[in-house]
Parts: structure tokens; C-alpha cells; sequence
């Protein structure tokens, strides 16, 4: 690990004007993701800005459009167990809980989560090409292994999943994210944060230079009463999903008004399908739809050899999941389906 | 007279209160004065030649005192000297820094010492090497034709190549009513011990060293650094009175701590050097393998003929076996059998030990091969396994010490809840669980390997133990301690087992769930010979009751000699030792196996595993509920360590079956999950109920204390049994570990 400057900033526009002038400068909040890519040489900071220390990150506090607003600096496990989160919007305090350890939770923030980089094996040693890590070296995931790799939207550069559970019903939910930048602030959907691979894999999201994340907001609409996410992964805690599902939906009797359907682990950002999703308004909710729906979402999935199963089991995962929310209850902590 | 009273106790860790609260120092954290830190540069390439190294920029980072490669070995006298182990396998062995060729992907080629370790580490980054690479093959499959038996040497007397064909194995086979024909397969897995590989090397000058060094073998690892270096065996003290873990990995000397004591040496100073978790994956592992199975039997289920052939990846320059093919013949009897063990070499490090080495690999292809015959033959795999039950070893025509594996299968059968099984497959059902039923049994090896052990009795009547063995972690302090104190009554408290250091009297390594009956064995001895003493001096006091007593005829108890025929006359130790003047009264001894009495028999532990599985219909997703192992190993000296140790197996058994894989790239010739969050083995959401029952097996043959040693025996029958479980929950047989989810939808 190379030596490097700490600074703390107490307000987004001093942490803005630091990282401006100091290249090679990153802002640290949890440091869950920071910390590992440094120790593996993957990343390496010349200098820190300890963005820990910011009041404006750190608050969450309910709107008045009746949404919810996370600091970015706020805690991922403070978030999952907010009275208002549970109560209200208990799609992203089960898919925050599916995630990491407890450990990692407690000291991840918000807005690190939506940073996370990809845990692509090859990603993550810096003795191997990766078009992620080092642009025009290559991907040996398509060749290689990749049984973790994407069924959706990658490109021939790279094959890399995100990794995130809240970010799965974060965009579920039509969440908001709200930046600060030398340029000003803006607002960003939450559809529209992270990007494809493209032939620009080096680029996880569409943040500009040196602007900051400082607050999610959620709107107003939880769908508390209909709701599931379906973690599955090789052992039961502490893996990143092969696959995931976010399913929110809004019925009426056994007809569904509006279905939200958001699969984690398949794609470079959390995947959604508005052709699917209006394909179930009206339907009745229940596996046939849920399997038809699911075919539309999984209608351009491509495996790579060691993945080619995560479509039949996405598939699979939506139908169940789409159950489940029927009866949220049927949930156990960690999304495992239950009897 | 309350004799023996603390063997058989269920007696908590005498350490695990230093443990647990942190107080228990490892290899890494000796405080030591002026500590150089060392990094190690690993590899980035699978094979070739190191052309050039370029380290001057490394060196003009503040703090870097030097880097150590094989270009500047040559002022360094040693390299020519001796550099085998205790464990070494057939070959020639890897000598770290030795020249510019690489073997391997992840081999040390050098070493940056600084004055702290990030700076280390950072250096390490700033080195420039030019390689030549070559093209290298790490796919043991794609390799088979390259299989051999595996080259004859020291170790091949620990692991013997498989017996001669019996029978005609062909002929019966082709014609068995029933036969299954199947072939098994799993990947690399690492040791991967909690503990990093350490070691703090503190240069005393004179040629000594003082290593604090993490192993399985304080003795081993003495003489490695004492040969290479050219220094005297009793200028260089090993000590490791704390392991966090091993399982296997430690048996050999590893390369950090050559290159430490290299450095030491090299620079005169103390110096630590700790590999990263990364670098854990960069040496010993359990090789995969490749295991062909053909197994025959009559229309009742009696085997008529056992096949098994295994194929193992080992290195380009040791022969490592694990004995896999010989496993079948010492369970069931077959007049034909044909056995193979194969040697694939490939550009890999070489294997090595790992917790139950060889019997868990076998014994998954041998109990999975057992169930689908009994599902062919529609007989119950309980059943099949007595139908075929041996008291004697048909593998060697001996009978067996002791053998208590049907009260193994009985008594876990019951606790189990077999006899509810469906034999149908898919048939037993929670909501959208499959439930599914399985069994498989194990076996493995009772060694004993000789051992000294020094026992005192101090002038304040307490007894002193010194033994050169470790304690990773298994309880041998806490078994050793009890064995002790029921040798000369005294209370737990009153005795001091002193370990982990070289300079005490010989250990061999502490594996091959041996040590109990080594160490302990030669405990046994050493009090034997320690009471005589006591009697004797006992008998030259004025007016001694015990001038005429024979050693049969005292017995010790509450730390005084008593008259076993009249317990009211006795002495206490400390007034024996008085009438010593004080001075101590020690012996040394020798424990030993009795080769001669047990060329006669067959040795060996035995267990039964019984899991239940549920696999969610739809998803796959397997949840091991439920699992009972039975083991027989003899004596249990201590029944909570021991209980650990089994269900520990158990856990790591779950993990072989659905979690832990080293996934290597072929295309690049190296692991690429090299960490602890992509190398998955079970977490505490995996885990659920374990039971462990020890059968009552009396063992008068094998050893002074009857014991066998319950290290590794857990782990042995658990993947099958799990694997079964799964077949008969789903249908499906997965012939491959681990066994993915998404195999089975």
C-alpha cells in the first residue's frame, strides 16, 4: 500500500473543492470496497478525503412529497433496521440484509454500496488483463470462468456483474440519487445511475468527475403490502447472488396494477424490463404470468459457458419470488424461500 | 480412591481462555525489538524464466533495506545443502530463490525487506521483472495421459501404493448381476488456516536463531532451517506454542520460513515475514482427482468385485500421494479386485496433506458407488453395508485391532431416524422441499508415531511435562494434561504440559490424527518409569513403609503414594522430593508402536455419516438440515475436544460437498479465486444440526491407552453421505464436487 494524504471534509463543497485539486484523490466513507481494492493493487490513492465527518450524508428523514431521503454516509445496517425502512419500504431492508456480513454492513454507506465494483475474479488480480481495470488489455471471464458472470447486457469488453443487493431494490423502487458536483447538484434516477459495459467497462456509472453522492431518496410509494427479494448464491450468507430478484407489486384482489421486477447478479447494473413489467399490469398474479413475464425479461439472455444456468434459474427465481410477494411473509431472514 | 479420573471427562480447553481473549500470541506477534518486516514477491507467471530484476526502485523507497532474489543468493553459502523435510514426498524440493526458473504461478521470487510492512508490500509493486514464459499445463483432465504410479521414497512407507490385483477382477466384474460403473471428480481445495503462514525469526548472533514459526512441527522445520542454513540443530529453536489452524498445511516447512530465516541471516537482524491471504493459495493443497469406479455384486448384494481407479494431479517436481484406491478392500471383502493409483504431474505447486488426505477423496467415490448399487439392487444402502461387513481387514487378511463400525451404523441409524426413509427418490417432501435421506460410512488410519516425552515432579509436588509437539488447535494440551494426571493422581492444575518447541524431546509433526497416541503413549512411559523412581526414593527414607513394595503394589492418588492394600499408608510427592533435597525427579522415555505385536493386525478408526438434505424444488438450493456421525476410534480421552474435532469434520464435510473449490484458470495457469470471500466454505446460515455419538470401542492391542485419534475420521464419510442425501431427495447423482445448486434443477 503506497503512502498517501488524509483529509476530512466537513461540508460536500469542501469535499468537492479537495478532490478538484489533488489528483488522484479519492473520498472515503465505509472504505468496505476502498480499502480490499488497495490492498490488492487495484486501485491506489494518492490521497484521502474522509468524507465520514459530513452532517448533510449522514441524516435520513422522511419528505414531504411522503418519500424517503437515505444519506449517502449513512449506514447500510442503520438503514435496513430504520423504523420507516422496515415499516415502509421492507423490499430494500430485506435486500440490504441479504447482502455482505454483518460486519460489512455496519460499516458500509449508502453511497459506497452504489460505488461497489464488481467481484469479477479477474477484475480483482491485477496480474491478469481486464478491460475494466486496465482498458484494451482484454477479458479472459468470456474464456475463462464465468460461472458469476453476466447473462444480459454485457458487451464483447466485458462480462462483469454488479455486485449489490440494495441496489436491486433500489431500482425496484424508483429511487432518486442526488449529486453534488463542481458543476452544481443534480438528480439522477436510479435507472440511469449505473451503465453498461459498452466498450467502456472502466465505467461502472454515469457520476461525473468528482461529483458526490450525497443522498438516495426513495418516493413515496413502499409497496410494503406485496413484496419479496430472492437471493440465491453457492452457501446460504456472505456470497454475492448468482442470481437475485426484487418483485414489488401493487394488487387489486388477485389482479396486478403495477409489478416491479428487478434481477440482481445477471447484468452491469441491476436489470429491468418495462416491456415485462407492462406485460403483467392487469394479469392475474400468479406463476403463469409470472413465468410469461419472465421470459420477456430473459428474452436476449446469452450464456458464457459457466453461467448458460443463471437464465433458466432467473427464470425460475422470478416465478418464485413473484409468489412469494404474494405472501410476504413466507420470507426467513436472507430472502431463503421458505416451506 | 478415585482413580483415572479426568480420561473421559468432557474438560474444556486449558488455553481457551488465553484465546479467546486474545492473549494467546501466534507466529506474527511476538514483540520483538529493531523488526525488519518482510514482503514476498509472488509469480505472476505459470512457467518460464526470470530474465532480468530490476529492484532499484524499490530500494530508493524510504524504508526498503533490501530485496532478496535469486540474483543476489550467490554470496549466500547454504544453497547447496540439504533442504528435505520430514514429509517431503518423492522428488527434489522446492527451494525457494534458488535459481531464475519458474515452476509455478505464485512462486516466491523474492523477497523486499523494509522497516515496516506496508512498505514492504508497496515496494513489492515497484520491483520490475522481465519474464520468459513458457507454455504450461495445469488441467489434470485434459493431462491423463501423462499418468504414472507415483515414484517410491520415505513417505511411501505413510503411504503405501494399492495393493496387487486379486481374483480376476474383469471376468467378475463383466459378469456381476449387478454392477455400477461411475466416475468421480473434484477440484483443488487450500488449507486455508484462520492464521496467515508466519513467521519472526530473532537473529541472537552466533549463528542462533530463535524462529517463532507457524507448523505442525517444531522438530521438522529445526532441522530444515538447520540444514540449509548450515547452522548447529541446537542453535536454531523453533517454537510454536500456538497454531490457529493448519489442518495439513504446516507438516512441511513453507516458504516464508526459508525466506525469513534468510533474511535474518542475510541482514543480521530480526525479521518477520507474513504472506497474504492470496499467498495462502500459493502453496500446499489437496490435489484433484480423478476416480473411476466399478464395483459388482451379486443378486443379493455381496460384492464380487471391487474397481477403483484414481488419477491425481501432483507437481513437475514431487510425487505426492494421497492413498486413494486403497481404501474399498479394507472395508469390503471381494475375491476380485483391481486397484490403481495414478500421478498426473502438472505445472502446479505440490500437493500435500490435507485433513483426512486421500480417505475423503476415496471414500466419497467409494460410498456414493455403494449407494447407487444399493439402489440398483433395491436393497437398503444400510443393509448393503452389513450385508458386506468385514470383522477382519480383507484388503490385508488381518483382523482389525478393533473395529465397532456396526455399532457405528446402529446407533446413528437410531438417532438418525433411517429406518423413516423413503427409498424412492423425490418421494419425501416439505412444501417445496425435496427431503432427502443419506448414509455413507468411513474409515482412516490409527497411526502412532514415536515420541520422547521428560517428566518431573517438582519440589511443590507438581508434575512437569515437556514434549516437542504442537497443539493446533485439536486439544492436546488439555488430552495431554488429563492422560498425565491420571498417571500419577494428580489434579489438572498440578500438572504443566510444556509444547510447541523444539529444544523439548521428540515429536514427530502433529498430523495423521496421530498424536494422541504418540504423545500420549510416550506419557504413559515416561509416568511408568517416573513412579518407579518415586518408590525407589520413596524406599530409601528411614523407616519407609514402601521399602519392601513392588510397583504393583502403590497406587497414586490427591498428589500423594499410597500402599494399594492399605490406602492410610502413604507420601506425599513433595516429601519424596524433600528427601531429595529438592531436586526434581525426572526421567526421559521413549513411547513407541509395538511393531512386532501389530504386524499381526490392522489398524484403523471407523465412522458412519447420516445427513439429511432438503433441496428446493424448483431453485436447487441444498440445505443440509440434519447429520449424525458415529465414530469408533477407541478411547476418548477427552469427549468435548473430541466432539469438536468430529463435528468440525462434519462442517468441513458439508463444505467439500457444496462449497469449497480452488478454481483454476487453465488459460492462465493459476487460481483465481484466491480469497476467503470468493473460496466459499460454509458460514453459520449453512450450518445446522450435528450430532456426534463415540461407540464404545475397547482397544487393549493398539496402544498403552487405547486411543486412535479422532482428527480427520469425521470428515471421511461425510461428502458421500451428503451427495446420497441429495440423490435421494432429487434423482440426481452428482459425480462432481462441489455439487452446485444449479446442477440440479
Amino acid at each position: 500500500m503506497n503512502n498517501f494524504e488524509y483529509q476530512q471534509a466537513t461540508t460536500s463543497v469542501e469535499a468537492i473543492n479537495l478532490i478538484e485539486n489533488h489528483d488522484g484523490s479519492r473520498f472515503l466513507a465505509g472504505g468496505t470496497n476502498l480499502i480490499d481494492l488497495w490492498k490488492y493493487n487495484i486501485t491506489n490513492p494518492t490521497e484521502l478525503i474522509d468524507i465520514n465527518r459530513i452532517a448533510e450524508l449522514s441524516e435520513i428523514r422522511e419528505l414531504e412529497n411522503g418519500g424517503l431521503r437515505l444519506g449517502a454516509g449513512f449506514k447500510n445496517a442503520d438503514t435496513a433496521y430504520h423504523p420507516v425502512v422496515e415499516q415502509k419500504y421492507p423490499l430494500l431492508s430485506k435486500a440490504i440484509l441479504a447482502g455482505a456480513s454483518a460486519q460489512i454492513r455496519n460499516m458500509a454507506s449508502n453511497g459506497g454500496n452504489l460505488l461497489q465494483r464488481t467481484r469479477c475474479y479477474y477484475f480483482y488480480d491485477p496480474e491478469v488483463p481486464c478491460n475494466k481495470r486496465v482498458p484494451g488489455s482484454g477479458c479472459p471471464a468470456k474464456e475463462g470462468y464465468n460461472r458469476i458472470h453476466a447473462i444480459l447486457g454485457a458487451s464483447e469488453h466485458c462480462i462483469a456483474v454488479f455486485p449489490s443487493d440494495m441496489c436491486v431494490a433500489l431500482t425496484a423502487l424508483d429511487a432518486v440519487v442526488n449529486v453534488a458536483g463542481p458543476e452544481g447538484n443534480r438528480s439522477i434516477n436510479f435507472a440511469d445511475f449505473h451503465r453498461l459495459p459498452d466498450d467502456r467497462p472502466d465505467l461502472d456509472n454515469n457520476l461525473k468527475p468528482h461529483e458526490l453522492i450525497v443522498s438516495i431518496d426513495l418516493p413515496e410509494k413502499g409497496f410494503a403490502a406485496n413484496y419479496s427479494y430472492l437471493k440465491l448464491r453457492d452457501r446460504h450468507s456472505y456470497a454475492f447472488a448468482l442470481v437475485s430478484v426484487a418483485t414489488a407489486l401493487e394488487l387489486d384482489g388477485d389482479t396486478i396494477k403495477e409489478a416491479r421486477i428487478a434481477l440482481g447478479g445477471v447484468a452491469h447494473k441491476p436489470w429491468r424490463s418495462a416491456e415485462a413489467e407492462d406485460f403483467l399490469r392487469g394479469k392475474i398474479a400468479n406463476a403463469e404470468s409470472f413465468a410469461l413475464a419472465a421470459d420477456i425479461i430473459l428474452s436476449g439472455a446469452t450464456g458464457y459457458g459457466h453461467n448458460d444456468f443463471k437464465i433458466k434459474l432467473a427464470k425460475r427465481a422470478i416465478v418464485r419470488n413473484g409468489l412469494m410477494a404474494l405472501n410476504p411473509e413466507s420470507q426467513l431472514p436472507g430472502a431463503q424461500p421458505s416451506a | 480412591m478415585d482413580l483415572n479420573k479426568t480420561v473421559g471427562q468432557p474438560i474444556s480447553r486449558l488455553e481457551g481462555k488465553l484465546k479467546v481473549t486474545g492473549v494467546a500470541k501466534y507466529a506474527a506477534e511476538y514483540e520483538v525489538d529493531d523488526l525488519l518486516h518482510g514482503y514476498v514477491v509472488s509469480s505472476p507467471i505459470t512457467k518460464g524464466k526470470i530474465l532480468n530484476i530490476d529492484i532499484s526502485k524499490a530500494l530508493r523507497i524510504p524504508g526498503v533495506k533490501d530485496v532478496l532474489s535469486h540474483e543476489n543468493r550467490t554470496k549466500l553459502a547454504w544453497f547447496d545443502l540439504q533442504y528435505t523435510d520430514m514429509d517431503a514426498p518423492p522428488g527434489t524440493v522446492f527451494k525457494p530463490l534458488y535459481d531464475e526458473n519458474i515452476l509455478y504461478n505464485g512462486q516466491p521470487i523474492a523477497l523486499v525487506v523494509a522497516e515496516d510492512f506496508e512498505t514492504a508490500r508497496y515496494a513489492s509493486t515497484q520491483i520490475i521483472f522481465e519474464f520468459q514464459q513458457e507454455t504450461f499445463e495445469t488441467n489434470l483432465r485434459n493431462n491423463l495421459d501423462k499418468a504414472r504410479p507415483a515414484k517410491k521414497g520415505f513417505a511411501t512407507a505413510l503411504k503405501p501404493p494399492p495393493p496387487p490385483p486379486t481374483g480376476d477382477f474383469e471376468n467378475a466384474f463383466e459378469n456381476a448381476a449387478c454392477k455400477v460403473e461411475a466416475e468421480f471428480q473434484h477440484g483443488t481445495e487450500h488449507h486455508n488456516p484462520i492464521e496467515l503462514f508466519a513467521t519472526t525469526t530473532v537473529y541472537e548472533g552466533k549463528g542462533k536463531l530463535t524462529i517463532y514459526d507457524k507448523t505442525q512441527g517444531t522438530i521438522n522445520n529445526q532441522l530444515y532451517v538447520a540444514n540449509i542454513f548450515g547452522l548447529h540443530y541446537k542453535d536454531v529453536r523453533v517454537l510454536a506454542p500456538f497454531v490457529g489452524g493448519a489442518f495439513g498445511s504446516g507438516l512441511r516447512p513453507q516458504y516464508q520460513l526459508f525466506l525469513c530465516v534468510m533474511a535474518a541471516l542475510h541482514l543480521k537482524r530480526n525479521v518477520r515475514v507474513v504472506l497474504d491471504r492470496k499467498q495462502m493459495f500459493s502453496f500446499s493443497h489437496r490435489p484433484p482427482a480423478i476416480q473411476k469406479m466399478r464395483f459388482g455384486s451379486d443378486i443379493n448384494g455381496k460384492i464380487t468385485a471391487l474397481g477403483h481407479s484414481a488419477f491425481a494431479e501432483t507437481s513437475n517436481f514431487e510425487d505426492y500421494t494421497e492413498p486413494t484406491a486403497n481404501w474399498s478392500h479394507k472395508l469390503y471383502p471381494s475375491p476380485n479386485t483391481l486397484f490403481e493409483h495414478n500421478l498426473v504431474p502438472l505445472d502446479v505447486y505440490t500437493p500435500m496433506d490435507m485433513r483426512a488426505p486421500g480417505g475423503s477423496t476415496a471414500l466419497h467415490a467409494i460410498e456414493c458407488t455403494m449407494d447407487e448399487l444399493a439402489h440398483q439392487l433395491k436393497i437398503d444402502p444400510l443393509e448393503l453395508r452389513l450385508i458386506n461387513y468385514s470383522e477382519m481387514d480383507p484388503s490385508s487378511k488381518k483382523p482389525y485391532t478393533s473395529k465397532a463400525l456396526r455399532a457405528c451404523y446402529l446407533e446413528a441409524a437410531e438417532k438418525f431416524g433411517w429406518s423413516n426413509r423413503n427409498p424412492e427418490p423425490r418421494a419425501m417432501k416439505r412444501g417445496n422441499k425435496l427431503v432427502g435421506f443419506g448414509m455413507a460410512t468411513g474409515i482412516w488410519d490409527a497411526f502412532q508415531f514415536p515420541a520422547r516425552v521428560e517428566a518431573m515432579i517438582t519440589k511443590d509436588g507438581r508434575m512437569v511435562l515437556n514434549n516437542a509437539t504442537t497443539d493446533i488447535g485439536t486439544g492436546t494440551l488439555t488430552v495431554m494434561t488429563q492422560i498425565a494426571a491420571d498417571e500419577l493422581g494428580l489434579s489438572l492444575e498440578e500438572v504443566d504440559f510444556q509444547y510447541g518447541d523444539s529444544k523439548k524431546p521428540f515429536s514427530m509433526f502433529q498430523g495423521g490424527s496421530a498424536i494422541t497416541s504418540s504423545t500420549g503413549v510416550a506419557i504413559v512411559v515416561a509416568a511408568k518409569a517416573l513412579r518407579k523412581k518415586l518408590l525407589r526414593k520413596a524406599a530409601e527414607m528411614d523407616a519407609s513403609p514402601f521399602k519392601k513394595a513392588k510397583e504393583d503394589e502403590v497406587i497414586f492418588s490427591a498428589g500423594k503414594m499410597h500402599l494399594k492394600d492399605q490406602p492410610e499408608v502413604f507420601i506425599s510427592l513433595k516429601e519424596i522430593i524433600a528427601s531429595n533435597k529438592g531436586k526434581a525427579i525426572k526421567t526421559t522415555n521413549l513411547g513407541k508402536p509395538h511393531m512386532l505385536k501389530l504386524r499381526k493386525y490392522s489398524l484403523a478408526t471407523h465412522s458412519a455419516s447420516f445427513v439429511e438434505v432438503e433441496v428446493d424444488q424448483d431453485l436447487g438450493t441444498v440445505t443440509v438440515t440434519r447429520a449424525v456421525t458415529a465414530v469408533a476410534a477407541g478411547k476418548i480421552i477427552n469427549p468435548k475436544t473430541a466432539k469438536s474435532q468430529i463435528s468440525g469434520s462434519m462442517v468441513w464435510g458439508i463444505s467439500k460437498a457444496l462449497h469449497e473449490e480452488t478454481i483454476m484458470d487453465d488459460h492462465l495457469g493459476k487460481y483465481i479465486n484466491a480469497n476467503l470471500g470468493e473460496y466459499h466454505i460454509p458460514v453459520h446460515a449453512d450450518i445446522n444440526q450435528l450430532d456426534v455419538i463415540f461407540a464404545d470401542e475397547k482397544d487393549d492391542l493398539i496402544n498403552e491407552i487405547g486411543t486412535k485419534g479422532v482428527g480427520e475420521i469425521g470428515l471421511v464419510g461425510m461428502p458421500a453421505a451428503i451427495s446420497n442425501a441429495i440423490f435421494n431427495a432429487t434423482g440426481k447423482r452428482i459425480y462432481k464436487l462441489p455439487i452446485h445448486f444449479d446442477e440440479l434443477i
